[in-house]
């Protein structure tokens, strides 16, 4: 049914403004007089209402009418925003939330938590009964502040043609208008065809209003506010209130609302004594009237450059047309790989040249096409705002969150990726590292602990970074836990990197009590896990009393990598250039002295090297010279035996699929330029599997 | 017996594994291609005999012949590899000795797997459908790389029922 698309389309951009609405409000708490802010507020209530009504929200409409009005009278300067307030508007957010969620899913919503918002609010603002905001009883309320001044405007109305078509009504609109003040409107029937060619279902009339009012002029735009696109709407001041006496002559008036050309007008005016002369005459300096035209015009312009900015520039899609097109820009530039190899055969110079032309082109394809999926993390910073907040309170600490790198942009899949153990990582610092007030205070520590989350790039990675003034990791204790279940030997000796890394085992827990937060040990290894997945890498350093610090560092492109391509037995195999640290020759010679064992001197320092061939059972001969790769992983140096190197290769990796997800040694696979398939090595596995077996 | 799988179509393909004819619900059949290179993937069992890119994605390619205990796949003229989807929407690629022709076989002509008398293990096998006085065997795709073939490890209840259930 249509509807149902409307409907589902008023509730996803209804999630979108309650998003907004929140940031919207805690940045409020910080910045109590921001009146931009205050506008927001509003402005997302009352849209919020507005379309709800319009969809059968009755009930979402009605309640937000209720957080409406009190903000409204935060906007007119009657009352402060407190707290508290942000408090309970937030818990309105969640309750619009929750009626949403309802309405698609049908879970309950509490009626009673309704009831106690709404209770709450009107206490707040002083109100007893639930008229609609009466200029005069506002004012009474919290009288005091500011009397609002009575401005008179000058409103063109002009619907499209099409306006009927989109269920709105003209005259309700100015109905709405005539709530405000004293108010006369004048139909334009100019636009008006013969009655042969009038098409009934088409608005033809627009409307030239003058209004009077002290609502202030955001009260007009609201009227109009979810009408913007059915209907060109000007306003302006024509009497701010402080001018008195007699007002613009006619054929200003006429000029400015371009009833009249100005040259039409000149012509006129030629016929009598121009106005500006007339005014000169009278005493006016002709710098006063030429003023009098440029601020004219300046205002005007004004206010047309700032409707185009508030105009949006960016445009909602579908995330997965999005995952199509990047799937097919990947398809292209594996194809194009392979028509730039037959060209460099082919040896023929203008195929060559379109090639190179392809390859340039496709290269800017990929990137924007991976770039557009790339988005700030500042929104995920934000959400975490909330959770901070609300837990701190949960458990009585204080504690305040910064953030720094917002901007920093990462792939949409990445930062939905990262959410659950960002949150984790967060909830363990304000649950286990922040301490107490009182415990705080008493080791000389401000009370008010800062959780601190940063994004920032470094190289092909970026780093996020949690860090808090906390307690600290107890690393004896930590040690202690790990021997105790028999993670590591009783008399190893361990870097302190490498203990505070035991957090992630499995079923690992310090905490003395598992609260409902966290302390279950189920957290850590699932975090280290996921950032594994994304092929990151996540570290903690931790000063005990002073605080933690992880950092979480995940490659930009999850799905290109700088490897080098090897050949061994026939089949040509990628490494991670990341990883590889030098090359040198094993000649026959240097092999059959070795004596069996998998050891080379390379320089002076012995470095044990795989035999992958063997491992691989890879068929043919070894050739006479072959190469040992070295690579440096976690501070250990490691040789892998190749037949020979091939050089660089920028790849494009491809999983292998759910069918070899327990295969060691291979992370993936990629498509070459001849269309063959190389797979990709896991070193870390390799090295790993052979280290098991010699154990 | 899937009475899914025999409700999607009564068109079947009919294939050669040696000396033998079966046949696949041609709903899972996505492509047939020729026998490409397949790229191996070492430390896997036999019967998994690599990958091959179709069209800049990896799949995998499994050699039937090895799964029912018969000798390896050779590469001839009429070998194809069979792409299959299966109910999960994993993508497998089918080597087979040749491909023959779609059938038409209405569900009335199936009747279900002998207890006795084959080789194979019956649960692979949906039925044997009657075609022109010949029995071919229907074989369950999604049952024969069912679990740890194609890296679903039971944690999907419906698979791990119709696995095994």
């Amino acid at each position: 049914m249509v509807m149902d698309v409307h409907v589902q389309a008023y509730r996803e951009e209804a999630y979108e403004y309650l998003a907004e609405l929140e940031s919207s409000l805690l940045e409020l708490e910080d910045h109590p007089e921001d009146a931009d802010l205050i506008g927001r507020v509003f402005r997302v209530m009352h849209t919020i209402k507005g379309s709800g009504a319009m969809f059968g929200f009755d009930d979402i409409a009605g309640f937000t009418h209720e957080v409406e009005t009190v903000f409204d009278q935060v906007r007119n300067g009657q009352m402060a925003v407190s707290s508290q307030l942000v408090t309970l508007t937030l818990a309105a957010r969640d309750q619009i939330k929750a009626m949403l969620a309802a309405s698609e899913h049908g879970t309950p919503v509490d009626a009673a938590e309704s009831v106690r918002i709404v209770a709450g609010l009107r206490e707040l603002s002083g109100k007893g009964d639930r008229d609609a905001p009466g200029v005069t009883a506002a004012a009474a309320a919290h009288g005091g502040e500011t009397e609002p001044v009575a401005v008179t405007y000058r409103i063109l109305v002009t619907p499209v043609a099409e306006i009927f078509a989109s269920g709105t009504n003209p005259l309700a609109l100015l109905n709405e208008l005539r709530e405000l003040g004293p108010c006369q409107a004048v139909a334009q029937l100019g636009r008006v065809p013969a009655i042969d060619e009038i098409d009934p279902e088409h608005c033809y009339v627009a409307w030239h209003v003058v209004l009077t009012t002290d609502r202030g002029i955001e009260a007009i735009r609201d009227v109009f506010v979810f009408a913007e696109d059915v209907c060109e709407l000007k306003i302006e001041v024509i009497d701010d209130g402080s001018a008195s006496g007699g007002y613009k002559k006619l054929g200003e008036i006429l000029v400015e609302k371009g009833e009249l050309a100005p040259d039409a007008l000149a012509e006129i005016l030629a016929s009598q004594k121009r106005i500006g002369t007339l005014a000169i005459e009278k005493g006016v300096h002709p710098e006063a009237v030429t003023a009098a035209l440029v601020e004219q015009q300046h205002v005007k312009q004004q206010r047309e450059e700032r409707q185009k900015q508030e105009s949006a520039a960016s445009i909602r899609v579908p995330a997965d047309k999005l995952d199509l097109l990047v799937n097919l820009v990947g398809e292209m530039v594996t194809v194009q790989a392979r028509f730039t190899q037959t060209a460099v055969e082919r040896r023929d110079p203008k195929f060559k040249a379109i090639a190179e032309e392809v390859e340039r082109l496709t290269g800017e394809l990929r990137d924007i096409a991976l770039n557009i999926r790339m988005l700030p993390i500042g929104s995920t910073f934000s959400k975490f705002k909330r959770l901070v907040r609300d837990l701190s309170a949960e458990l009585g600490k204080e504690i305040e969150m910064t953030t720094a790198g917002a901007d920093t942009e990462l792939d949409k899949t990445v930062i939905e990726k990262l959410n659950d153990p960002l949150v984790h990582l967060l909830r363990n610092s304000i649950d286990h590292g922040i301490e107490l007030p009182e415990v705080r205070a008493a080791g000389g520590k401000p009370r008010q602990g800062t959780v601190h989350l940063a994004a920032q790039h470094a190289g092909d990675s970026v780093i996020l970074s949690i860090k808090d003034d906390g307690a600290g990791l107890d690393r004896e204790a930590i040690r202690a836990k790990a021997v105790e279940r028999g993670l590591i030997p009783a008399n190893a000796e361990l870097s302190e990197k490498e203990i505070f890394g035991q957090i992630f085992a499995p079923g690992f827990s310090t905490a003395k009590q598992v609260t409902s937060v966290s302390g279950r040990g189920v957290g850590m290894d699932v975090v280290k896990r996921s950032i594994e997945a994304l092929r990151g890498s996540i570290e903690i350093d931790s000063r005990r009393g002073e605080g933690t610090l992880i950092s979480i560092r995940i490659p930009l492109t999850p799905a290109i990598i700088e490897s080098l391509m090897v050949m061994i037995g026939g089949n040509r195999y990628l490494l991670p250039l990341s990883l590889v640290d030098q090359c040198v020759l094993f000649p026959k010679e240097d092999r059959e002295r070795c004596h069996g064992r998998d050891m080379v001197n390379v320089r002076g320092r012995m470095i044990p090297f795989i035999p992958i061939r063997e491992r691989f059972g890879l068929a043919g001969k070894r050739p006479d010279i072959e190469q040992i790769v070295i690579v440096e992983m976690d501070g250990m140096q490691v040789g892998l035996v190749v037949d020979y190197v091939i050089g660089e290769h920028q790849t494009v990796i491809k999983s292998l699929g759910p069918a070899y997800k327990d295969v060691r040694g291979v992370s993936g696979a990629t498509i070459l330029g001849d269309g063959a398939v190389a797979l990709i090595l896991d070193l870390p596995q390799i090295v790993q599997s052979v280290e098991n077996e010699a154990a | 017996m899937s009475e899914r799988a025999m409700n999607e179509s009564n068109q079947y393909l009919s294939f050669r594994l040696a000396e033998e004819t079966f046949a696949m619900n041609v709903a899972q059949v996505r492509e047939i291609l020729d026998f490409t290179t397949v790229t191996k993937v070492p430390q896997t069992p036999p019967y998994m005999r690599g990958v091959i890119n179709l069209r800049g994605s990896v799949v995998p390619v499994l050699d039937l012949r090895l799964k029912f205990g018969m000798s390896q796949t050779e590469n001839t003229v009429n070998s194809c590899i069979v792409v299959v989807e299966l109910q999960e929407g994993a993508v497998v690629g089918v080597l087979t000795d040749a491909v023959q022709e779609v059938l038409d076989i209405e569900p009335d002509q199936i009747e279900p797997a002998p207890r006795l008398g084959t080789k194979l293990n019956k649960d692979f096998i949906l039925g044997m459908g009657r075609h022109d006085d010949q029995f071919i065997m229907i074989l369950d795709v999604d049952r024969i790389f069912c679990l740890e073939d194609v890296g679903l490890t039971g944690d999907e209840p419906e698979l791990d029922e119709a696995c095994n259930g």
